[in-house]
């Protein structure tokens, strides 16, 4: 166990640092001249200038030495400074924005667990009767629309037609839990039914092995009861894979917060990102980059160890 | 992304005496395959030969017959001032459905079904060049690497783990926000490179449960060259997953580009692409729901038939391997 908790960190070490790397690189060798981009089309023309803020910046620096010291700047929490909006630190711009993207993800995951679970019970107590065509077709469907069209179409029907919930003007826990969740409930669906799709497609599939197991029939010929041996003997087992496959679709899921946020202009990770990109804001663009990647990788991570530590069967293979 | 076929024994489509030809659009006529289908399939399999074709003929009719064939020009606000006879177009914005404009027209009063069959031509160069970057070089180096193994396969493995560490569409958006013109070219290309990765791995499983399997072992025995059992044993075995693979993939594709169109970040306007015309399509949800209805239905039966088709030919070379 002692061992295998080492080799992961030592991955996860790896990981990051080749993450880190990749970042640096992408941002740093492609065309494109942060100095350009500060200076503005007039001030590219003074080409003393141009040299001056390159020297501020460090671009005149090697790579290697450029993505040392960004490094090491990095591992003590520091990211740098933003080129366009003067001396804001990138750091605290994700310390700032962070929440909100994070609490957008559990909702949404929160959802996502809550819809799944009837859709795949359905499904699996009913294999192959229409419960379960029912269930599989809108699977299927929750599973190919795109969350910004769901988003789009909640907004119209419940922000246009209803008008029961906000479609923007997000409002930050510190107004209230109530004012904040009136206008999280929209964005967090959006995302939340694609990954719906997906869980519920696995607790099924699931659920169909477990219910073929002794322990099934064993306990049925007790005498429980058919919604008890479902819940309590046949839900349970799934837990664990609709747990691996969370952290596995914890990457596409903050892949799709950049998305809603723009569509609801709320003022999370995503929304800043996409608005670095908009002023080619390289520095904002490096640190988010790799702070949502090094996030995707420790959730990863830990759901491993997580895993491992309930499982011993995974240790020995 | 997320329905890798990780099963490792679903790439052995390997077809034995008696027993019909390996599954796979390529060499069993296309008839038979579509008569196999189920409804669903057949009418999903209908629908993508209908975006393929539309946006085929768009593209044609744009740029090699200048706009002769039967389609409004994607373009054109038909309520523009008009120099040569002084007069503004007839043509009004936000339309609804008529014989002239099939889907009405946009907030400037260009003919929305005009821009969504042109829309479809992105759509098809991105999803078609990934799956040629996918298949083509992930392929290769997948089967490649699960046949050779040792320290080769530990080098690139580790490689693709890195890539895909990433959530996806943010490593896309960090790669092409250091473009300033973002041409199709650009787009499919970055695209393509990223799809990589993910072919790559579908690609090993299957070499690797192929490379074990008696007839590899039979060649090895009788001194086969390695190249030679790489070429004519693991790929042609690998290649018809990969194939049902590319389907599945390329819906994940078309969703991403929309995304990238959603947010602006994609080929630039005018260029019309279901996910800009959703995007300004949008701000109009006020008064015109149609307009954001038609580019979104398009995108969502596309990405629909894509994982129909995908599926159901994941499903035939896993059932063929459970035949054997």
């Amino acid at each position: 166990m002692g061992l295998f908790i080492a080799k992961r960190l030592l991955r996860l070490v790896a990981t990051v640092f080749a993450v880190t790397l990749l970042t640096f690189l992408m941002t740093s060798l492609l065309p494109g001249d942060p100095a350009v981009a500060v200076l503005g089309a007039e001030g590219v023309q003074n080409e003393e200038l141009l040299l001056q803020v390159r020297e501020d910046l460090g671009l005149d620096e090697p790579l290697p030495v450029r993505y040392v010291s960004w490094l090491g700047d990095a591992l003590t929490g520091d990211l740098g400074e933003s080129y366009i909006n003067s001396g804001q630190s990138v750091s605290d711009t994700i310390g700032d924005r962070f929440p909100v993207t994070a609490q957008l993800a559990i909702m949404a995951i929160l959802i996502a667990i809550v819809l799944a679970l009837p859709l795949g019970v359905l499904g699996a107590y009913h294999q192959s009767k229409w419960p379960d065509t029912a269930s599989s077709a809108v699977v299927q469907v929750a599973l190919s629309v795109p969350n910004f069209i769901t988003g789009i179409f909640l907004i119209w029907l419940f922000a246009v037609q209803l008008e029961w919930l906000p479609a923007s003007n997000w409002n930050r826990m510190s107004n209230g839990l109530g004012a904040n969740l009136k206008t999280a409930i929209l964005p967090a669906t959006a995302l939340a039914t694609t990954q719906m799709a997906i869980f519920s497609r696995l607790v099924r599939s699931d659920m169909i092995a477990t219910l073929q197991e002794n322990f099934i029939l064993a306990a049925k010929a007790k005498g429980l009861s058919n919604k008890f041996v479902l819940l309590r003997h046949a839900l349970r087992p799934s837990s664990l894979s609709l747990m691996t496959i969370v952290g596995i679709n914890f990457g596409a899921l903050l892949g799709g917060t950049v998305v809603i946020e723009t569509l609801f202009a709320i003022p999370g990770l995503g929304f800043r990102l996409i608005n670095a990109i908009s002023q080619r804001d390289i520095m904002v663009i490096q640190g988010i980059t790799v702070f949502v990647a090094v996030v995707y990788v420790l959730i990863n991570t830990l759901v491993d160890l997580f895993y491992v530590a309930i499982d011993p069967r995974i240790r020995r293979s | 992304m997320t329905d890798l076929p990780s099963d490792l024994g679903s790439g052995l489509a390997v077809s034995v005496a008696g027993e019909p030809a390996p599954a796979g659009p390529t060499r069993s006529s296309v008839g038979a395959v579509f008569g196999d289908m189920p409804i669903l399939v057949k009418i999903s399999a209908i629908w993508l030969v209908l975006v393929v074709v539309g946006a085929i003929y768009a593209k044609v009719d744009q740029d090699l017959l200048g706009g002769a064939l039967p389609l409004q020009d994607p373009d054109f606000q038909t309520n523009n001032f008009d120099a040569s006879t002084g007069d503004f177009g007839t043509g009004e914005p936000l339309l609804g459905p008529s014989f002239d404009h099939f889907l009405g027209t946009d907030a400037i009063a260009r003919d929305t079904f005009a821009r969504i069959v042109h829309g479809a031509w992105v759509s098809l160069i991105v999803s078609g060049v990934s799956a040629v970057f996918g298949i083509v070089v992930g392929g290769f180096l997948g089967s490649l690497v699960g046949f050779v193994r040792g320290r080769t396969e530990t080098l690139v493995m580790a490689a693709i783990d890195v890539i895909l560490a990433f959530p996806a569409l943010i490593l896309l958006l960090a790669l092409v926000s250091v473009f300033e013109v973002r041409s199709l070219t650009l787009i499919s290309l970055v695209i393509g490179v990223l799809s990589i990765p993910a072919y790559t791995r579908v690609a090993r499983a299957n070499s690797l449960a192929v490379s074990n399997r008696e007839f590899v072992m039979a060649a090895q025995a009788i001194g086969t060259r390695r190249r030679d059992i790489l070429f004519r044993e693991i790929i042609p075995n690998v290649l018809p997953t990969l194939l049902a693979y590319a389907m599945v993939a390329a819906a994940f594709v078309v969703v991403v580009e929309g995304s990238l169109s959603f947010l602006g970040l994609s080929v630039q306007l005018p260029q019309s692409t279901w996910g800009n015309m959703i995007n300004q399509a949008r701000r109009d949800i006020k008064t015109n729901v149609a307009q954001v209805l038609w580019p979104s239905l398009a995108l969502t039966m596309t990405v629909l038939a894509l994982n129909q088709v995908g599926d159901y030919f994941q499903r035939r070379s896993s059932v063929r391997q459970s035949a054997l």
